[in-house]
């Protein structure tokens, strides 16, 4: 298979982007979306040209390090699925494809498709925790938790903090990321005791870090590689009223 | 210099204890006088992080990736092992400890082992605390399953999904005291160097992957949380990024490196399909709890399996191992699958696989519970190959997936540079020739809640530490020495890309020192190792700048390092005279094709020391005691 890509390149942070197009030849459909983008960087390399830099590590849809949109969607035509989990068969030969890194304020690009996603890990650093220090806890058994509740609790807590909902948000809004952990400490008996702190100081970090509003147009739910349930985001509504009511 | 482990006296039961008691305590009020560089962000890092800094001491964290959350520990699928005898099967520390020692063939420490086999319930209770959810039963109860290499089911899990769940809880509380200002945490810097002063260890020194620029970090003490390097065979189960450098580059300033040949090839992976592969991928070894492993009896048997009737199948592991089946420990099903297909009775296109089969467990319970179970394993196997698992057996073969070896530690998780301690998969202590699934992670949680928060404190209030600065000419010239290094990478300017010199360094290794190993093919690897380094050097070409976020660089160092490690790996592995657990020697076998260890010669840990770039590493020895397990050949029959 042979594709027409238009990558997004960047040279630094405070530098101006560009799309430039490269073909990517004898590609074979078993072949993973990065595995394709390595092919084009061992071209430019021996080319003697700067490979496109992107953000990659487990490759197998975890670590959540992918951040690019792939021929307009967060991850790319896959439903599901991180990118590195997007195969060549996904696409038609000759395709035109365009790559370019999720975009939003609050993730400025570092270089060609990476992007600076830390504004994650403050919003968890304010509260995204249960408050207990290592050792001097309760045998695990003395928590006992309805299957339903654990599993309901383990389907938002499947997150890999990627940002595809906020890279498909036309609010560029983290709800989604936010909600996911909120309803997930929500549900749990651990989490009770700093409810209330924990929806308020994660919500402020949220607004002060630049991301957007909810605006319920489903757009984070749709691309969301783990298929976190919006669900989430009404949970957390709740839980921010609750604690607004004190 | 002769290595003192630093095992405690008196009886196994009691060693821990003991021992804790001995170590001398830093008060409360002095903690936050002492600075602790901790790199690495996995399961052992941000445990270790999190838990130093709740003490009150200052900390540094340092990680390559973006955020703390993406270490590799993120993939782990399972389960993580304790012997709560929550199913009352009889479970027990002293089981979870005998089937360690015996699943990595006795060649690992017994007092380590015990004491990994004491703390690893309160980590399934730490856990819990911070609200990681495990599968439950419906009373709400945690839930159990099997591994292999055991007969309890001791193994916690969160879906297909355990690391993911751990890391993110040790993720965290670590983030819980950033916001707290305990830990400063720096993202996309790479460890280049360790810096030792008046022989100790005082700080590091990294690469701010961003600008390129050299940064000095100080402390007291180093911990080293960075993994394992079976990204040295270029495939492997590890992320792309995995890497030695960090461990390597202590080794050079003076830390052992213990077992290095002691590398785990993992029966279930997916099938290599072709040359322009970059990874390969796990499927979690729970699958073997249902999962009927066969291929035909017949060589070169191409009909589709739903053809070939059972009378023609060959259930090898059942066949062999009636009493553990397909349960194994991951280094009898390797060598076996790879024997079967040796035999030319392989399948797949390429013949370099064999079946796992659900179709009985689904006859047997249904579609449904088969899903529920192993779902997003099916769905992962679907995305990667497009078959349906559901209606066609699963192909799988074996692949590196952890390196047991790693950088020698005492029984106090220190190096062989004072002020250096090595946790999880970095250091070599509890696995021996052999890691157990679902073990993994508890050494990871072990070493950094509940082994490093005593033991560092000793090493700190009974060590006296002089202010240093940034001007040390140990640090400048530290930075000196990698700029070198780096320009010499930057002027090669040759014709090869790093990944191609990568991938045929992988190409040797996978082949004389993979599965099965011999003192021909040793002796021939370490001669084209060699070669292939000093090609490497020549002829490597790495665009862009040094100054800049350069990926191709980034690898470069790596890839430099994997040049050196590759050689000791083949080095370790032909001294070892022995099979013993993941290490065939193919000289060294029983008359049924298992490993037959040599207790006599090499009950011993080999812990080499640095020689020079090419030159031979020194050996030293730590012999094993067993006073508690009778030595056998292991027997799963």
């Amino acid at each position: 298979m042979n594709f027409t890509l238009k990558v997004w390149r960047q040279k630094n942070r405070n530098s101006e982007g560009r799309f430039e197009s490269y073909t990517a030849t004898n590609i074979t459909p078993d072949m993973s979306f990065l595995e394709m983008l390595d092919a084009v960087n061992h071209d430019l390399v021996e080319k003697n040209q700067e490979p496109i830099a992107f953000d990659h590590d487990c490759r197998e849809g975890i670590c959540g390090s992918c951040g690019m949109f792939i021929k307009g969607r967060a991850h790319g035509p896959q439903k599901g699925g991180a990118a590195c989990q997007l195969h060549m068969r996904s696409f038609v030969d000759g395709d035109l494809i365009t790559v370019e890194p999720f975009r939003a304020q609050a993730f400025p690009v570092i270089k060609d498709l990476i992007i600076d996603r830390t504004a994650f890990d403050r919003i968890m650093q304010a509260g995204g925790f249960v408050s207990v220090n290592t050792g001097g806890v309760p045998d695990a058994n003395a928590i006992p938790i309805p299957k339903t509740i654990a599993d309901e609790a383990f389907s938002a807590a499947a997150c890999i903090g990627c940002g595809a909902c906020v890279a498909a948000c036309k609010n560029a809004s983290a709800s989604l990321f936010v909600a996911a952990k909120v309803s997930q400490l929500a549900l749990l008996p651990q989490g009770q005791q700093e409810r209330k702190e924990r929806v308020e100081a994660m919500l402020a970090q949220m607004d002060k870090e630049g991301f957007g509003s909810c605006s319920n147009t489903y757009a984070c739910e749709a691309e969301c590689p783990k298929e976190i349930s919006v669900s989430n985001i009404a949970r957390m509504n709740r839980e921010y009223l609750k604690a607004a009511l004190g | 210099m002769t290595l003192d482990a630093k095992i405690p006296d008196g009886p196994l039961e009691k060693k821990w204890d003991t021992h804790r008691f001995n170590l001398k305590l830093v008060n409360p009020s002095n903690k936050r006088k002492y600075h602790i560089i901790v790199v690495g962000t996995g399961l052992a890092g941000a445990s270790a992080a999190a838990s130093l800094a709740e003490l009150g001491y200052r900390v540094t964290s340092l990680c390559y990736h973006e955020s703390p959350r993406r270490a590799h520990s993120i993939a782990a699928q399972g389960g993580i092992n304790a012997p709560k005898n929550y199913p009352n099967d009889d479970d027990s520390i002293w089981r979870l400890f005998y089937d360690t020692v015996k699943g990595g063939d006795f060649r690992a420490r017994e007092a380590n082992v015990y004491r990994l086999a004491q703390v690893s319930g309160s980590i399934i209770d730490q856990c819990v605390a911070q609200g990681v959810p495990f599968a439950r039963e419906y009373g709400g109860l945690l839930d159990n399953r099997s591994f292999g290499g055991a007969q309890v089911s001791r193994t916690f899990y969160a879906r297909g999904q355990t690391g993911q769940q751990l890391l993110l809880g040790a993720y965290s509380a670590l983030s819980r005291q950033i916001h707290k200002g305990q830990v400063k945490f720096y993202d996309r810097r790479d460890m280049m160097d360790l810096v030792v002063i008046d022989g100790q260890a005082r700080g590091v020194i990294v690469r701010n992957m961003i600008n390129g620029e050299l940064e000095t970090y100080i402390g007291d003490a180093v911990i080293l949380a960075t993994g394992g390097y079976g990204n040295v065979f270029y495939l492997s189960t590890n992320a792309k990024q995995s890497n030695a450098t960090a461990i390597w580059r202590a080794h050079k300033k003076g830390a052992f490196f213990a077992n290095p040949c002691f590398t785990q090839i993992h029966p279930t992976c997916i099938p290599l399909a072709s040359e322009h592969q970059s990874k390969l991928t796990l499927m979690s070894e729970s699958l073997r709890n249902d999962g009927r492993i066969w291929v035909p009896k017949q060589k070169g048997d191409k009909r589709s399996p739903k053809d070939i009737p059972m009378e023609e199948r060959d259930y090898y592991l059942e066949r062999l191992y009636p009493s553990f089946g397909n349960l194994v420990p991951r280094d009898v099903a390797s060598r076996r699958a790879k024997e079967v297909c040796d035999q030319g009775r392989g399948v797949g296109s390429t013949g370099l696989a064999v079946y796992l089969d659900f179709a009985d467990a689904i006859a047997r319970n249904g579609k449904q519970w088969v899903e529920e179970k192993y779902g997003n394993l099916f769905d992962m196997y679907q995305r990667i190959t497009g078959e349906n698992a559901y209606q066609t057996p699963m192909r799988i073969y074996p692949a590196v997936h952890y390196t047991m070896g790693g950088l020698w530690v005492d029984y106090n998780l220190m190096s062989t540079i004072p002020g250096m301690f090595v946790l999880g998969e970095a250091n070599f202590s509890d696995h021996g020739a052999n890691r157990l699934g679902a073990s993994a992670l508890m050494q990871g949680l072990a070493d950094g809640y509940f082994v490093i928060p005593y033991t560092i404190g000793d090493y700190l209030a009974t060590n006296k530490f002089k202010p240093v600065k940034e001007d040390h000419e140990a640090f400048t010239e530290s930075k000196k020495a990698i700029s070198e290094k780096t320009e010499q990478l930057m002027s090669a300017q040759g014709k090869r890309t790093v990944d191609d010199l990568h991938k045929e360094l992988g190409k040797i290794l996978w082949e004389h020192v993979g599965m099965a190993r011999n003192e021909a093919g040793l002796k021939k690897a370490i001669s084209m190792i060699t070669a292939l380094r000093k090609q490497f050097w020549s002829d490597v070409r790495i665009p862009g700048k040094a100054n800049d976020l350069n990926p191709e660089l980034e690898k470069a160092h790596r890839v430099a390092d994997f040049m050196e490690l590759g050689e000791m790996i083949a080095r370790d592995a032909l001294h070892r005279e022995e099979s013993c657990g993941c290490h065939l020697r193919e000289e060294y076998q029983t008359d049924e094709n298992e490993a037959k260890r040599n207790d006599k010669k090499f009950a011993y840990v080999a812990a080499w020391e640095f020689g020079g770039t090419g030159k031979a590493p020194k050996l030293h020895k730590e012999a094993l005691k067993f006073e508690n397990v009778h030595l056998t050949q292991r027997s799963y029959k």
